[in-house]
């Protein structure tokens, strides 16, 4: 997705009125700054940071925001229903050590699932949020055997009770969006809301090509790491505390 | 030397249309199959979030990769110029041709949106080899139907030998490709390999090739005409070989993974301890469909007898099976590997064996597909003149070979 001139005079402008007006608040601003009419800008890279130590083995507020939030609550057998995110319990094997963290799309720079699409129904935003088009999606799962990280499910069986600004339906494949339809309005997405409201504030969000907003500013000075970091996939959901 | 009679069966016996019958009831019911499964959603069948690709694919993969195959025969006799085998091209060809309609079919009815096919043939991702293999696919479908009219028309016969080596070429780019979707999979161990691609060309070339010999061998008793020893102790050893070099080939696949450290649990499982997997493996792909039809092949009486080498072709077909559903189901079964030197659980089956048993509709719908591709063949044969009115060993001509020989053919 290209942007002309006038869109990144835009966008350019509005990186610069909202650095100079308030810096440390950009995220939200910037997203609001946006236009609906204007293309996504890949100015923007929407990222996710999880802080590991502050996750704790009996929340899963994340999940159910993001049930809730997306319209997943429907009652399907465990094997195929749909999760967009999951609590993943690690213990080593060594140590003994135990703990927990939130899986979900990594948002791939390279997403490897939009690679292998055929019809390009999985494809990556301009803005890092990786997306399936229901529309255009034939249900091959291909980009299931081909995402390194079991992000996504596909839907078995007829839906009832689906959110309107949410579009599902058997037959295609979906994973976490990043809850694009509330980042698109300046929100920040479900589960890093709930967790920093019920949970261990262990979700931060932001656009982390910003070198002002606090996912970047800790991002540049903590130590984080992206899992399978071998892949080189560059993932814009990071983990600390691994 | 004589030239070829190539002559439509006749194709009016009862048989030939309870044949018939019998396959169109089960594609019949392949399709009642598909249907049932896209009107209630994948929860009906055996597939899940951790096996995503079940019984269908198995059918599929195995119908593709024959397809290319089969198809080797023909090029034996038109590119490489050996003339016992040009009775043998067309049927070949034919084979090809529905082998590879089979497949599709089975892959395109298992979709999660078969409706949406049409999308899936307008809209392409340049950088997905599965649209690569959209092209690769029709493109063979014409390559050899071209490859075949040349040797039919006799006008044409004259290109034949381009024809079919392009057939040729396209045919190894076809079973690359059809590798190539699992090689694109390096997240999982299984699939992490360059042998894959040729490792599925040489499965082709086996598999194929004993399809070939079934059919060939059904065909002329059937019909009741000839099929000289010579052709068959040909293409039996030939198929000894082929079988040779695939586990030869599964044999480096493993002992590569296994130098590799990271593998190594991957390969413990499917040599070791994986259940019906590890069983798969040794009973069905290494056992049954490797050692049994070497010895059946290559033994100096029971490769001579007709029922033994059709019987080792059948036993090359069940390790077919048992080696693509290792490779597609084994693979997909081990877990992602996402925390090395952590033992990890989840509500989402992280770090668990995958579970999947094949259900019937998906079995239904592969069987479907097979019956369909050989329906086509048997229609075929009796409307256009692909089989030779005798293969008896004086009629095929054993002793010239060369490429002078197929130029005599030809003229
Ligand atoms: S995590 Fe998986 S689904 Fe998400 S972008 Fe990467 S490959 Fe695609
Ligand atoms: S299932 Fe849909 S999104 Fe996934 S690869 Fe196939 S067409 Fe693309």
């Amino acid at each position: 997705m290209s942007i002309d001139r006038r869109q990144f005079l835009a966008v350019g402008g509005a990186v610069v009125a909202s650095a100079a007006l308030a810096p440390g608040m950009r995220l939200i601003e910037l997203a609001q700054a946006r236009s609906p009419d204007q293309a996504v800008s890949n100015l923007q890279r929407w990222g996710m940071l999880v802080d590991t130590t502050r996750c704790s083995e009996g929340c899963s507020a994340c999940v159910t925001a993001c049930n809730k939030e997306n319209g997943l609550e429907q009652d399907i057998r465990l094997d195929i229903r749909p999760q967009w995110i999951r609590k993943v319990t690690l213990r080593d094997e060594n140590t003994g050590y135990v703990q927990t963290l939130p899986m979900m799309c990594q948002h791939c720079e390279e997403p490897p699932c939009a690679d292998v699409c055929p019809t390009g129904a999985s494809f990556r935003r301009a803005d890092g949020i990786v997306l399936v088009d229901r529309h255009i999606c034939i249900g091959c799962r291909y980009c299931m055997m081909a995402c390194p990280y079991k992000a996504r499910s596909f839907v078995h069986e007829n839906l009832t009770d689906q959110r309107a600004e949410i579009p599902r339906g058997k037959g295609t494949v979906e994973a976490c969006n990043l809850c694009v339809h509330r980042v698109d309005e300046g929100r920040i997405p479900a589960c890093v809301e709930a967790c920093n409201a019920d949970g261990g504030k262990a979700l931060a969000f932001g656009d982390i090509n910003d070198p002002a907003s606090d996912i970047a500013k800790r991002l540049a000075t903590q130590q984080s790491a992206e899992i399978r970091a071998d892949l080189d996939l560059n993932t814009g959901v990071r983990y600390q505390g691994l | 030397m004589k030239s070829i009679d190539f002559r439509e069966i006749e194709g009016r016996s009862l048989g030939y249309y309870a044949l018939l019958a019998f396959f169109g009831v089960l594609v019949l019911i392949g399709l009642a199959a598909a249907y049932y499964m896209e009107t209630n959603g994948h929860h009906v069948t055996g597939m899940n979030n951790q096996i995503v690709w079940g019984m269908p694919h198995v059918f599929a993969v195995f119908l593709i990769v024959s397809a290319s195959g089969v198809l080797n025969v023909a090029s034996i006799a038109s590119v490489f110029g050996r003339v016992m085998y040009k009775p043998l091209t067309r049927l070949s060809g034919l084979l090809a041709i529905t082998l590879l309609i089979g497949g599709l079919c089975v892959l395109v009815l298992d979709l999660g949106k078969p409706d949406r096919l049409i999308v899936a043939m307008t809209i392409y991702n340049f950088k997905s080899i599965f649209a690569w293999n959209i092209f690769l696919y029709t493109g063979f479908i014409a390559v050899v139907a071209i490859y075949l009219w040349m040797m039919i028309e006799r006008r044409m016969n004259v290109y034949t030998r381009p024809a079919g080596l392009l057939a040729f070429i396209w045919r190894l780019t076809l079973t690359t490709g059809t590798g190539s979707i699992f090689g694109f999979l390096i997240a999982r161990q299984a699939y992490d390999s360059a042998l894959l691609a040729p490792m599925f060309i040489i499965m082709s070339f086996a598999f194929g090739l004993a399809i070939f010999i079934l059919y060939t061998m059904s065909a002329y008793s059937l019909t009741g005409r000839p099929l000289g020893d010579e052709i068959l102790r040909r293409l039996k050893n030939l198929l000894g070989v082929f079988v040779a070099s695939v586990l030869y080939f599964v044999l480096v696949y493993h002992l590569t993974n296994l130098y590799m450290t990271a593998h190594h649990d991957f390969e413990k499982f499917i040599l070791l301890d994986g259940g019906v997997y590890t069983a798969l493996f040794w009973i069905g792909q290494v056992l049954i469909g490797g050692v049994l039809p070497l010895v059946i092949l290559y033994h100096p009486r029971l490769g001579h007898s007709r029922r033994m080498i059709a019987l080792g072709a059948a036993l090359v077909l069940v390790g077919a099976f048992c080696q693509i559903y290792v490779i597609i189901i084994g693979g997909q079964a081990f877990p992602l590997l996402l925390f090395p030197g952590k033992v990890v659980s989840s509500s989402f089956f992280d770090g668990v064996i995958g579970q999947y048993r094949p259900s019937l509709p998906e079995i239904a719908l592969g069987i479907g597909g097979v019956a369909f591709a050989l329906a086509m063949a048997t229609f075929a044969i009796k409307i256009l003149p692909f089989l030779p009115a005798s293969l008896a060993d004086a009629d095929v001509d054993p002793h010239q070979t060369g490429t002078k020989a197929t130029e005599a053919a030809h003229a």
